[in-house]
This record gives C-alpha cells, sequence and structure tokens, in this order.
C-alpha cells in the first residue's frame, strides 16, 4: 500500500480547545493537518484548498458555530486555541505559503521539518498522539506529489481511531459526541454521529475557507522541528510519470432520442438492479452474503 | 462704557480662541509622526489659499465671490478691529477703513444668507444654518460699534439699552467667529483649513501639479504596529488635520458615484464620521445627507476604537471606485481616496474580510499573476496569430507595448488588435513581454492588498530593467496609473504613455492618416478617471477623434468632472449592492446627449459601459475606430514594385 510522503507536501493539523469532550468537561483539542496546495493552472505552490477548507471547519468548531449544546454555554470553560502541524521540507517558498494557513486566524503552526521523500506519516501521527486531540482533520488529498488521498486513514490506522471520509460540517453535541455531515455523490448528504477521538477528511463541498490576513499570516510563528525523516520505501521502488486525463464514464442511454434523454442517462442516479435487503438475518448470514457478492465482483478470489 | 468693555471681550475670546486650538493641534497630534516643512509650508500657505483653492472654488463663480467678501471682510475686520477697540488706536483712518470691511463682509454675508434660505441637499444644515446669521451680526455689530470711532456719530453714541443690544450682538458675533474657530464650530474651516494648506500629505498638487499615486505602505509587521488603518490615531497627523479642514459643502456627495447609485457612502459624511473619530463621540449632530439606506445618530468612535467597529461600516469603505472625483472637486483639497485605500488595507490584510470576490481575486493575483485565475503561459495566446516582436527576443525597441490583463478578455483583445494594427500601419518600432508580463498590481493595491501589488509591481520592474525601451505605452489607464505614478516608489522609473497619446502622436506626424468617420452618428466621449483625473490626459483623445472629423457632443460631466463608469477601485469585485448601477447612470448620461457611439479609452469602461443593457449607443475605443479609419499610406518602394 502506497504511503503520502512528503513530496506530497504533507498534511496538517489544528488543535483547537474548545467544547467537553467528555464528563470531565476537558477543553476539546482539534488538530488540523495541512500541506502545500499547487494552483491548477500556474502550478504554484499555494494553500491547499480543502485544507483551507478543514481549517475553517476547525475554526468555526472552535467559534461554537452552529453548536447549540457547546458553543456559547461551554465558551467560557475552556480556552480555545488551535495548533496547527505541517510536516514536509518547508522550504523558504512553502513557508511563505503555510502563512496564509496563519492568516486565517490561527497565531502558530508546528513545523515538522523532513527530509525531501520521506514518509510523513510517523511524524504526524507522533504529533497528533502527543498533542492530545480529540478530533484530526485534514484534506481529502494533497494537490501536488503524490497525492494518494491515502494520509487521514493511515493516521487513523495507526491511532486506531475512526476515520470519516469527505466531512463538510461537523457539530459538537456534546459529551465527547460529533454529528458529521458527510458529502455523498451527487448532491446527497448523510448525517453521522461519531465520537472522538476520530479522524475526518474533509469534502471539497465544504464551505470555502476564510480569507487569509496577510499580516497576520506574517506575524503568526512557525514552529520548526527538525525530526528524523522515515523512508517512503514504497515511493522509492515507484517510477513518477505526470497523469493521463482518463475519460469520464458515462451511461449510455439506450433510446435516447433528444439530447434531455442523453443528459438525465449521464447524471441520473442509477437504479439498483438486484441485491438484497438483509436486516433480520444473522451476522454470519450477512457476512456470507457480502463475501459471495465480493467473490461475484471479482474483488476477492475464491480460496 | 462699550469702549471699556470691548477690550476685554476681545482678550477674552481670544485666549478662548487659543486654548482652544491648543485642544484642537493635540488631537491632530495623535495621529502619526509625518515630515513636513513646517516653515516651508506655512509661507507657501498664503499662496496656495489664494491661488490653487481659489480656483477649485471659482468653479461656482456667486459662491467664489461670496466667500471672497466674507473671508475677506472677517479677516480685515478682526485685524482692524483688535488695533481699533483692542488696543485703542486713535485714528480716524483705521476706524473708516473697518467700517468698509464690515460693509464688504455684510454683503457676502447677505449672499451666504441668501444661499441658506433654500440650501440645495448636499450642503450640511444644523450649526451651518446659523451661520449667516452669525456673520451679518458681527458685520452690523461692529459696523455701528465703530461708527463713533470713525469721527461719523459723536462719541456718546451707544448707551443704555443700545448698548445692550450692541454687547449682545458683539458676544454673538465674537462667539461664533472665535469662539467657534477654536472649539469646532462652523468657523472650525477656516483654522484648520489654514494648516491643512500649509501641512498638506501632498503638496505637489499645489501650483498646477498633480499627485495621484497612492501612498506606499511600510509592510514591516514586526514592530508590533498595525498595517493599514485602524483607529484614527493609525491616520498621519496631517490626514487628521485634513478632515478637520471640511467645510460639509457637500461637492464631493454630489460628485459621488457611489452616492448616486445608493451605495452606502458618502464622501462628505465619511470625513465627518472622521472628525467625530479623531475627537471622539457620536455623529448624532451631524446635519447633512447620510450615507444612503443608513440612518445617522448610531456611529459612534474615539481616536482609539478600531474605525470598522462602531463608526464606518466596512460596505461603506467597499463602495468607493476610487474615481477621485470627491478629491477634484473638493474646495479644501481633501485626499478622500487615499483615507479610504488606508482603512481597506486594515480589513484586507490584517483583518482579512475583503467583500465579494476580492479574496478570490487577491489568492489568484498571488497564485497566478492575473485577478481571473488564468495561465499565466496562456497570457500571450491573444497575440498567437498577430506577430508581435517578443521583447526576450527582441532586447530593444523604441516602445513598450504593456498589453495589461485585457489579454485574457475577448472583448479587450479587439481593442489589443486594433492598436497593434495601428502600430503597424505606422512602422513603429515596438515590442510586448508576452507571458513575462503580470498584472501591474491595480486592483490588489485598490483592495488594500499592499503586499500583493509590491510582489507584482517589484516583479514586474525587475522584468522591465532586462530590456531596452525608450517608452511604455498601453491601452489600460490602471495600468498607465499604476507604471507612471506608483511604481517610482519602488524604483520603476518610466515614460509612459496612453495609446490615445501615441496615436495623436502618429496622426500629427503624419505617420498614420485616417478617414473622416462619416457613419457613426453622434459621436461623444467618456473620460476614464484612471486617464483624466488621474493623469490629466483629456485632450489627447479628444484630438485623435477630431482628426477622425468628429464634433464631439460633450456630455454636461465630462473632462476633469467625469463620472466614474463603476469599474475602478476593485467595485465590480466587491460589488457592493446600491439602488442603482452607476454604469446605467452613465449611460444615461451618454444618452442625453443623443450620441449613437460613445467612444472610450479604458477596456474597463468599455466592459461596463458594454454591461448596460440594450438599446443603448455602441461603445468603441478609440483604438478601434482609429484601425478602422485607416487609410494606407503608400509606399513609394512598394508602388515601384507595382509597377
Amino acid at each position: 500500500m502506497s504511503r503520502d510522503s512528503i513530496k506530497s507536501p504533507a498534511a496538517t493539523l489544528a488543535s483547537n480547545l474548545n467544547s467537553s469532550t467528555g464528563q470531565t468537561g476537558k477543553p476539546l483539542t482539534i488538530t488540523t493537518l495541512v500541506s502545500v496546495g499547487q494552483h491548477p493552472k500556474s502550478g504554484r505552490a499555494r494553500v491547499a484548498d480543502q485544507d483551507a477548507k478543514a481549517l475553517e471547519l476547525a475554526l468555526s468548531l472552535s467559534a461554537g458555530k452552529g453548536t447549540a449544546a457547546v458553543g456559547k454555554g461551554e465558551a467560557g470553560a475552556g480556552k480555545s486555541q488551535i495548533n496547527l502541524i505541517h510536516a514536509g521540507t518547508a522550504t523558504a517558498e512553502q513557508q511563505l505559503v503555510l502563512r496564509g494557513y496563519l492568516g486565517m486566524g490561527v497565531g502558530q503552526m508546528r513545523v515538522l521539518k523532513q527530509s525531501d521523500g520521506a514518509d510523513v506519516i510517523p511524524v504526524l501521527v507522533d504529533a497528533v498522539r502527543k498533542s492530545g486531540s480529540d478530533v484530526v482533520l485534514t484534506g481529502s488529498r494533497a494537490e501536488a506529489g503524490e497525492g494518494s488521498g491515502m494520509t487521514p486513514y493511515l493516521v487513523a490506522q495507526s491511532l486506531g481511531w475512526p476515520m470519516v471520509p469527505a466531512a463538510v460540517e461537523i457539530t459538537a453535541v456534546g459529551s465527547g459526541e460529533f454529528e458529521i455531515l458527510q458529502a455523498l455523490p451527487r448532491g446527497q448528504r448523510r448525517l453521522l454521529k461519531v465520537r472522538a477521538p476520530f479522524v475526518a477528511s474533509i469534502d471539497a463541498a465544504a464551505a470555502e475557507a476564510r480569507q487569509t490576513a496577510w499580516a497576520a499570516g506574517q506575524r503568526g510563528a512557525l514552529e520548526h522541528m527538525t525530526l528524523s525523516s522515515n523512508d517512503d520505501a514504497v515511493l522509492a521502488e515507484a517510477a513518477v510519470e505526470p497523469a493521463r486525463k482518463r475519460p469520464k464514464r458515462i451511461a449510455r442511454a439506450k433510446k435516447a432520442k433528444t439530447a434531455a434523454d442523453r443528459f438525465k442517462a449521464a447524471t441520473a442516479k442509477s437504479a439498483s438492479k438486484g441485491g438484497a435487503v438483509l436486516v433480520k438475518e444473522s451476522a454470519e448470514e450477512k457476512a456470507e452474503a457480502i463475501y459471495q457478492m465480493l467473490l461475484s465482483q471479482g474483488v476477492l478470489k475464491a480460496r | 462704557m462699550l469702549e471699556s468693555v470691548i477690550p476685554w471681550l476681545l482678550a477674552g475670546f481670544i485666549a478662548v480662541l487659543v486654548a482652544g486650538m491648543l485642544r484642537r493641534i493635540s488631537l491632530w497630534r495623535a495621529g502619526q509622526p509625518q515630515q513636513v516643512n513646517l516653515v516651508a509650508g506655512l509661507m507657501a500657505m498664503p499662496r496656495r489659499y489664494l491661488v490653487d483653492l481659489h480656483h477649485v472654488v471659482d468653479r461656482d463663480k456667486v459662491m467664489s465671490n461670496t466667500h471672497v467678501a466674507t473671508a475677506g471682510g472677517f479677516v480685515a475686520s478682526m485685524l482692524l478691529i483688535i488695533l481699533v477697540h483692542g488696543f485703542g488706536l486713535d485714528s480716524v483712518w483705521l476706524a473708516r477703513a473697518l467700517l468698509l470691511t464690515t460693509v464688504v463682509m455684510f454683503i457676502g454675508a447677505l449672499f451666504v444668507f441668501r444661499r441658506r434660505l433654500n440650501p440645495p441637499s448636499r450642503l450640511s444644515k444644523g450649526p451651518w444654518m446659523r451661520l449667516p446669521k452669525s456673520l451679518l451680526t458681527f458685520a452690523a455689530t461692529f459696523f455701528v460699534v465703530s461708527l463713533p470711532a470713525a469721527g461719523v456719530l459723536p462719541d456718546g453714541f451707544g448707551s443704555g439699552v443700545l448698548a445692550f443690544i450692541l454687547l449682545a450682538g458683539i458676544v454673538a458675533g465674537l462667539g461664533e467667529m472665535l469662539f467657534g474657530m477654536g472649539w469646532a464650530g462652523p468657523m472650525k474651516h477656516a483654522f484648520a483649513g489654514a494648516l491643512h494648506l500649509a501641512f498638506h500629505r501632498r503638496p505637489e498638487r499645489f501650483g498646477g501639479g498633480r499627485s495621484t499615486g497612492l501612498k506606499l505602505l511600510d509592510l514591516d509587521t514586526s514592530n508590533g504596529k498595525t498595517l493599514g488603518v485602524a483607529k484614527p490615531t493609525d491616520f498621519k497627523w496631517n490626514q487628521l488635520l485634513g478632515f478637520d479642514a471640511c467645510v460639509q459643502c457637500g461637492r464631493c456627495e454630489a460628485m459621488c458615484p457611489a452616492f448616486a447609485a445608493g451605495q452606502p457612502l458618502n464622501p462628505k459624511k465619511l470625513i465627518q464620521d472622521m472628525v467625530v473619530g479623531l475627537a471622539g463621540g457620536t455623529d448624532a449632530k451631524y446635519a447633512g445627507s447620510p450615507y444612503p439606506g443608513k440612518d445617522v445618530g448610531n456611529a459612534k468612535g474615539s481616536p482609539i476604537e478600531v474605525i470598522t467597529e462602531g463608526l464606518v461600516s466596512q460596505e461603506t469603505l467597499w463602495s468607493c471606485t476610487t474615481c477621485r472625483a470627491c478629491v477634484e472637486e473638493c474646495p479644501m483639497m481633501i485626499e478622500h481616496v487615499d483615507a479610504i485605500v488606508d482603512m481597506r488595507r486594515f480589513l484586507t490584510l490584517e483583518q482579512g474580510s475583503t467583500p465579494g470576490k476580492g479574496s478570490e481575486t487577491l489568492q489568484n493575483l498571488i497564485a497566478t499573476d492575473n485577478p481571473n485565475g488564468n495561465d499565466p503561459q496562456s497570457r500571450s495566446w491573444w497575440a498567437a496569430d498577430q506577430n508581435i516582436p517578443l521583447m526576450s527576443e527582441k532586447k530593444e525597441a523604441d516602445v513598450l507595448f504593456w498589453v495589461s490583463d485585457g489579454a485574457f478578455d475577448m472583448r479587450s483583445q479587439r481593442i489589443l488588435r486594433s492598436f497593434v494594427k495601428i502600430l503597424k500601419a505606422a512602422n513603429v518600432d515596438f515590442a510586448y513581454l508576452g507571458d513575462e508580463e503580470r498584472d501591474s498590481g491595480d486592483v490588489a493595491r485598490r483592495l488594500g492588498d499592499d503586499a500583493t501589488f509590491q510582489s507584482l509591481a517589484k516583479r514586474n520592474i525587475a522584468t522591465l530593467k532586462q530590456y531596452k525601451f525608450k517608452r511604455i505605452v498601453t491601452t489600460d489607464p490602471h495600468a498607465f496609473h499604476c507604471l507612471k505614478n506608483e511604481y517610482p516608489d519602488l524604483g520603476g522609473n518610466y515614460e509612459v504613455l496612453h495609446h490615445t497619446r501615441l496615436i495623436n502622436e502618429l496622426v500629427a506626424g503624419g505617420k498614420i492618416k485616417l478617414d473622416a468617420l462619416t457613419t457613426a452618428g453622434t459621436v461623444t466621449y467618456h473620460d476614464p478617471c484612471y486617464l483624466g483625473r488621474y493623469n490629466g490626459e483629456y485632450d489627447a483623445p479628444r484630438d485623435v477623434l477630431k482628426a477622425m472629423g468628429i464634433e464631439l457632443a460633450e456630455m454636461e460631466r465630462s473632462g476633469f468632472r467625469s463620472r466614474c463608469c463603476g469599474g475602478g477601485g476593485a467595485a465590480p469585485i466587491t460589488d457592493i449592492p446600491g439602488e442603482r448601477r452607476i454604469a446605467d447612470m452613465r449611460m444615461d448620461d451618454i444618452r442625453e446627449t443623443g450620441a449613437d457611439l460613445v467612444a472610450v479609452g479604458c477596456q474597463q469602461c468599455t466592459a461596463m459601459l458594454e454591461g448596460v443593457v440594450e438599446p443603448r449607443p455602441q461603445v468603441q475605443d478609440i483604438a478601434e475606430m482609429v484601425a478602422a479609419q485607416l487609410v494606407e499610406i503608400e509606399q513609394p518602394a512598394s508602388k515601384r514594385e507595382v509597377a
């Protein structure tokens, strides 16, 4: 399995202390992992879009926006503090970009300096573990480098925490529980209830990130920590070549006479064919059904 | 009896005046330091007042004469009063001179009174309605009081009841004129105005000069200072002084396109709010037109409070198109646009609260060097078929063609192509930067992001440094202004021309010949703000149109009074809602002339005016009109080839 490396310039965590997570009333810590993005047209380093949205989500969660149970009532209980983390080569040019995140209203960022091509997952996991985070937010996929989208999964796996992909809204509902609105294909949404600690990756459909204030970014502190880099064995073996644009899969309309019909066929949600709803069956029966389905789809090979 | 009281009254009022002045000065000194030459400024002040300021006031002849009589009469009277009544100089001729000056002042005050009978909406009411009565009282009282000294009436005159009436008149008159001058009455304008002229932040404006480039912002964030203006004390001290000079005549309000469009901006109210800020208090006493859609009385401020938190709303600051119409019209030469951009700098750089598409535009400028996020490597695509020499290959040319961001816009590309056609027809030795060019930084700067402006400008200057050229020519007045007036602060000094100026030169020099344009019908010309008011280029475009045999049907608001198209100051990006669109109002101005075609010299103006729904007059850039009327000048060489 491939791992996100430095070449996909890392990820960052914004930590935020605010609402209570348990019965003890301990202030909540949110961590956001951010990376250095790449502008799709000019190819220049920039604030990564999804990571900025993750930080925006962290900031509004910290401000208690939309958190009726937590926000206002307990704002005074725990002092909110945001702790951003980035792991990467952190060149001078990249540091200018990182200040863009600070300009969104965070005082400091921990920059975990790594050599080029290193696997950043271990240092990120270590940093998250030490930060005592309850919530870890990341973008869904780095804009540059490997861009495998694996960072949040690997971090969650190492921590042993649940991972929620494609979050668009997170609301603290008290007692360490959070409601996460998850984006599904074709604009659908699903509301999940998750208990902290957890990792969530942010979907591109989340709220736009706030503007970065240049002066605040300049004043913010980049706390550099040079950590030993872990070689990325997978990346070392891989050959990198420019991505090819893959043709989009379009459902073919069988008897489309008009453009409207073709459009509908291409965009409408395809009705599920076959399948079965198993509710009352035992766990074994359900597992068997899933196993058979995976076999039939060729995902698994029969032993 | 009266004669013995007057000296003490005078001394008392003058003492109060001086105390008030010192307090006012201390309010201004709370601002940021700014070097001025005190002596030279004070020496230059009378000339600035009598010549430069008078030129502006003189646009309204009646008011100008009124002011000369009233103010001149008052100043002369006051000096003579101190001599005659204060020091008791026993001179019949001095007293007679005093009679004359009070008469002059009285006549002037009568005209002030007449104007206040049915005042236009732009004038502030409140204490200003009282002023003509105070002026009349002052002049009449001192006329009567001086009659005995002038030998017209016997010395014993003025006793009993009359003495009390005269005493009341003296107190009322001196109260308004001296107490009011020091303690923020309407007469404050005379005191603050005189010093404002002496210590103006842009002394280049006097003596017919022009100073329109925004001041460079010090981007040092390590010294604990906020960038831009958050609180009134963040202004330079002489900016605060300038706000205090306002006479609330409302000429700015009458000219402001945003005010006319019903956007929440009134330049006069803004300056008065700054006065509230520097002195502390509320705007409850303000008696002029409000910001459209906002009630007066809710604004509070103090020198150390953030302006946008209670004194002025952010939308007010973002409504400005930076067209400079207010500055051009202000008889006190107050710099509204500087103040607005200073406050925008705080909002953008410190707070990150640029409205509308501002944030996106700035991000694009940072990441792609153009405001719409186009691929910077596609900047020269418009010229793919134009065969224009690239500076990077040619290294040297007479004229460097600055293309500007119109390169990405298909409508603007028509203007660019037309201009290239003209340049080629005239065999001008020119080249362009192609993909090496970047946005000039104009939009970033008007949005308050001086960091991005300076970054773009420095990189542009570094690019330009590589090549040899005599002049830069551009079809975009905004880039023109930036390159010409704002790059020198960063070390880029160039001779910059607007394309109409170059075309005019080519026509005058016989390099191109133009057919008469007879099919266009009635033609009018819209002066772009950044070409006209910012750079004084009113003649070249008109001369070019004349060369095509066009007799312009001028709009009422043309030349230095031209109304903005609504496209300046990043206003289309911040997009503050109003009741009307500025472009629609400008198109109405154009329709009033009965024009079938409006000639423009700016791609932004073209875009704004063409955005008005049809039916409307056609909109064309002068370059397009000229390109269509080009007559081939027969080359002797080619003639021989044909033969």
